[in-house]
């Protein structure tokens, strides 16, 4: 009987880093940002603590901020030689050009699939499906889990469970599944929600929103069957190292990457 | 002269700013004939397998012809994979074949794709990854895989063992991404430097 593993594949730990006009900010359920600092500083600070990846998030309101998104792109990646993932506010081939070209691996799309699934195909054809994450925002309802474009404002009228196999279907790469109700509540992830889209797919899922304690990321790649977890403002105001997080985890029987 | 070949499967950026980090410059040759003059070859890529087929003919005469007159390779992802006989992801279409075998799909008692910090395990020495220790996790992102052969170097388990660096002579290739590994891969890529200087 062999007892080699079946992967050593590392569980990943993600930072976000919500962005507007080049400022990282942070909200509490979609709402009430206030400033946390220069990204590229951030995500300095992450990597050497040993993050796996960051996602840049722009919530820029209007044109004039979105201007600053691919500067501030720039300025992460030309730093950073881990993963960076980019969302918020992409709905064209032509808004995904535009940060990939500024130093983006991957492109994080909600509102614009959902509204043209095809979306999805063409731009796995163009880059790939590894540069294509679907963000999928849900909340409980009514014993489904409803999903809601627009920052978590306009419901969809989708499950994530079947829009994550869909968005596998047509090209996606891995699903960033956001727990609206958990969001910025630090009361832990949606774990139910979690298992339920990764036992769907065959592709990655990123679990966010919730992250309040090192044991939440423990019950998410536990029970909640991710693949990756992503935090924002437990990582920001050094709460936690990220290097405690992972350690803890290691003692913990989960696999993670260390940094000496 | 270190040409990165762009034959459309996928962004380069990435690649071009971690060479740069490392300490070199890529160029992107116009046409197959601008690779007399290369030192090193890098072939990138993401993506099927069936997006190498523009990187037969021309450039594959070349390519050999480049690594006949000294130059080194450098195969990253779908460019560690295109080393190999074939894949069955796309059969009709065939690899540079220096190195034997065929990459097949990861197995399905696994999440495939593969994504993520995965351990290297070292299978022998090599220039590649000097002073790379045993164990040291870089960034993956594929589905299919080449088998581990002896001219693997180091091997990483997902499902299977699977080829995640190789080396002969002065033919290397690496099915992770070096350029997106931290520190680690950051190294790995002057190796790659100092191995065209040798």
């Amino acid at each position: 009987m062999s007892t080699a593993p079946l992967s050593n594949l590392s569980k990943r730990i993600i930072a976000c880093l919500d962005v507007r006009d080049g400022s990282v900010v942070k909200g509490v359920n979609f709402e009430g940002l206030k400033r946390a600092g220069d990204p590229a500083e951030l995500a300095t600070r992450y990597n050497v603590e040993g993050i796996d990846e960051v996602v840049i998030l722009d919530v820029a309101a209007t044109i004039e901020q979105r201007r600053a998104l691919a500067d501030t792109i720039r300025a992460v990646s030309s730093k950073l030689f881990i993963p960076l993932a980019v969302g918020g506010g992409i709905r064209s081939e032509a808004d995904a050009d535009a940060v990939i070209e500024a130093g983006a691996d991957k492109v994080s799309l909600n509102s614009a699939p959902l509204a043209e699934p095809q979306l999805l195909t063409r731009l796995a054809g163009r880059y790939g499906s590894q540069a294509v994450v679907v963000a999928i925002d849900a909340k409980r309802e009514n014993g489904r889990y409803a999903v809601f474009s627009r920052s978590g404002t306009t419901p969809a009228g989708r499950d994530a469970v079947e829009w994550a196999k869909e968005a596998e279907a047509r090209g996606a790469g891995e699903i960033l599944l956001t727990s609206i109700d958990r969001d910025g509540t630090r009361a832990g992830f949606d774990c139910e929600m979690t298992a339920a889209v990764s036992s769907a797919v065959a592709i990655p899922v990123i679990a966010s929103g919730g992250a309040g304690t090192f044991d939440h990321f423990l019950d998410v790649f536990t029970a909640g069957a991710a693949d990756a977890a992503l935090a924002a403002s437990i990582f920001h105001y050094s709460e936690h190292a990220v290097s405690d997080l992972k350690k803890f985890l290691r003692d913990a029987g989960v696999a993670v990457r260390l940094v000496s | 002269m270190i040409a990165l070949i762009d034959y459309g499967a996928g962004n380069l950026t990435s690649v071009r700013k971690g060479f740069a980090a490392a300490g070199a410059e890529l160029t992107t040759p116009r046409t197959p004939a601008d690779l007399a003059t290369a030192t090193a070859i890098v072939v990138p890529g993401v993506g099927h397998f069936q997006a190498t087929t523009p990187l037969g003919g021309e450039w594959r005469d070349s390519i050999l012809h480049a690594l006949e007159g000294g130059a080194a390779l450098f195969g990253i992802c779908l460019g560690l994979q295109w080393l190999f006989d074939s894949s069955t992801e796309a059969d009709d279409v065939p690899g540079l074949g220096l190195m034997s075998g065929r990459c097949e799909r990861l197995p399905s008692t696994v999440k495939v794709p593969h994504v993520g910090w995965n351990a290297l395990a070292m299978t022998r020495a090599s220039r590649l990854l000097n002073r790379i220790p045993d164990g040291a996790q870089v960034y993956f992102t594929h589905s299919f895989a080449a088998p581990v052969t002896a001219d693997c170097v180091a091997s990483a388990t997902h499902g299977r063992p699977f080829a995640a660096a190789v080396e002969r002579d002065r033919v290397c290739g690496v099915q992770f991404h070096p350029e997106k590994s931290g520190e680690i891969g950051l190294q790995i890529i002057r190796n790659f430097l100092t191995l065209i200087a040798g």
